[in-house]
């Protein structure tokens, strides 16, 4: 148990791995014939790999990595439109850092920024508000990335900007939401999936009954849970209790921040700016119905795919992903990271390939970042 | 990216457009209080809060953000969280 000493509360965490391993044996899950839980969220893949958790746990356990990480789930195609507007010499083009290295079909942000675009990484959609006002002769875009935890900002960013009337901001929306993904995993049949560790900081935002359908419908347990090493441990004990028990809820480990409705402000914000899109394109998943939002009419002026004509309604926008690339496959679960005959060799976090060896909530990052950091050892 | 990091109100620099200055880890940012602001602002003075790409999303205790700090400096994200702060504030100044 070499990670346990890590932990901030080993004793405790030994509590939870015996009655984990109690579980497991009491349902009689083996290496053979595992219980499959997916962590939907890449924060979570990130602190699993982080804190040894899939070895530290009983092998009748498999963890499967889900969709939950927002930049590896951007398309390629989006990337091209990104450098498509940042190369416009009248254009200001704010993004998070993560989404940099992402790679377009030609190009990342990265090598946009160094062929001379202005592309500035922000910490907040607030810096780039803040980098419109200074620059009122420039066009500042926003893009605005990730699931429902980082919705409720850009929408508030947008009403800031039009309670101002700052007319030079806009953001290219490519916010998703996390259950339309998870019902179509529910429903390929390839995929055995027994359970689910939900992510702690979309329920902070939309609360637990966006996820009732999973106990409902597919009668599947999920615990949403926080990312400390501890949380997740004692959200897979509760996953696993259901599963012995016979029973499918929707169940909240992380109650201490996550309110079992949400936060209605930025509720609030979300259904006043943005709206629901009929389909939205997903890497390595394709279109997914009803799975990304776009901005109202009444925010149009803020839109960046009405104000350069790009994205959505700009005509054919297919783009093919690169060759070799099994990010797809990766991402259902269907392949682990290193199955894919780039990993590591075409495909490394300083020269990605795939999205998914981008960031660190990456299922393909985080494989190849701790599996160095073993091997050194 | 979605983890957030701890913070402390400690000023309410604009009432109108909701924004408090926060002290993340030694290091003071403004962000927005909408999310957290169910009174008078001057009530979240001295409160801890989970602070997401510049707003404040929820509020929580001290004991909580010592927690949730540590977890975040084992995984990296504190480190990270930081640097894009100070890319932030560069980016404002157009240095980057
Ligand atoms: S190794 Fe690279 S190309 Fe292969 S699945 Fe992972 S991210 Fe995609």
């Amino acid at each position: 148990m070499r990670f346990v000493e890590e932990f901030r509360d080993p004793v405790a965490a030994k509590t939870v791995l015996a009655a984990i391993e109690k579980k497991v044996d009491e349902i009689g899950a083996t290496a053979e014939k595992p219980v499959h839980i997916m962590e939907i969220c890449g924060g979570h893949t990130h602190a699993i790999f982080r804190y040894g958790l899939d070895k530290l746990t009983p092998p009748g356990i498999e963890f499967i990595h889900g969709p939950g990480c927002p930049v590896c789930v951007l398309p390629m195609s989006r990337i091209d439109e990104c450098v498509q507007v940042a190369e416009d010499p009248n254009v200001i083009f704010t993004t998070f850092g993560d989404a940099m290295r992402v790679p377009g079909s030609k190009k990342s942000l990265l090598q946009a920024k160094a062929d001379g675009a202005d592309i500035r990484m922000v910490y907040s959609p607030l810096d780039a508000l803040e980098i419109a006002r200074r620059n009122p002769e420039r066009e500042v875009v926003f893009f605005g990335l990730g699931f429902e935890t980082t919705t409720p900002s850009t929408a508030l960013s947008i009403q800031q900007a039009a309670r101002e009337s700052l007319s030079n901001f806009s953001v290219f929306c490519n916010h998703i939401t996390v259950p339309p993904p998870i019902r179509i995993l529910l429903d390929d049949p390839h995929m055995i999936l027994d359970g689910f560790v939900g992510p702690g900081h979309v329920s902070m935002v939309i609360g637990t009954h966006p996820y009732d359908f999973i106990a409902e419908d597919y009668g599947k347990p999920i615990v949403v849970a926080g990312f400390e090493p501890l949380d997740l441990l004692q959200s897979v004990l509760m996953v696993l209790t259901q599963i012995a028990e016979g029973r499918a809820e929707v169940e909240n480990q992380y109650g201490r921040i996550v309110p079992e409705h949400g936060n209605p402000v930025s509720l609030a914000a979300i259904a006043d700016v943005y709206e629901t899109r009929p389909s939205f394109e997903w890497r390595g998943l394709g279109e997914i119905d009803a799975s990304g939002l776009r901005i109202r009419e009444a925010y149009r002026a803020f839109d960046t795919e009405e104000k350069f004509g790009i994205g959505y309604g700009a005509g054919d926008r297919s783009v093919q992903e690169p060759e070799g690339c099994a990010c797809g496959s990766v991402m259902t679960g269907r392949i682990k990271p290193y199955q894919c005959p780039q990993y590591g060799k075409g495909c490394t976090p300083e020269m990605p390939l795939g999205a998914l060896m981008v960031s660190s909530e990456g299922a393909c990052a985080a494989y190849f970042q701790y599996s160095a950091v073993e091997a050194a050892e | 990216m979605c983890l957030g990091i701890p913070g402390q109100i400690v000023e309410i620099t604009d009432d109108e457009r909701l924004m408090a200055m926060a002290e993340v880890s030694g290091v003071r940012r403004e962000v927005n209080v909408a999310c957290v602001a169910t009174g008078p602002l001057d009530e979240l003075l001295g409160k801890w809060a989970l602070i997401h790409v510049g707003f404040a999303m929820s509020v929580i205790d001290e004991d909580e953000a010592a927690k949730t700090l540590e977890a975040l400096q084992g995984l990296g994200e504190a480190q990270e969280t930081l640097e894009a702060m100070a890319d932030g504030q560069s980016a404002l100044e157009g240095t980057q």
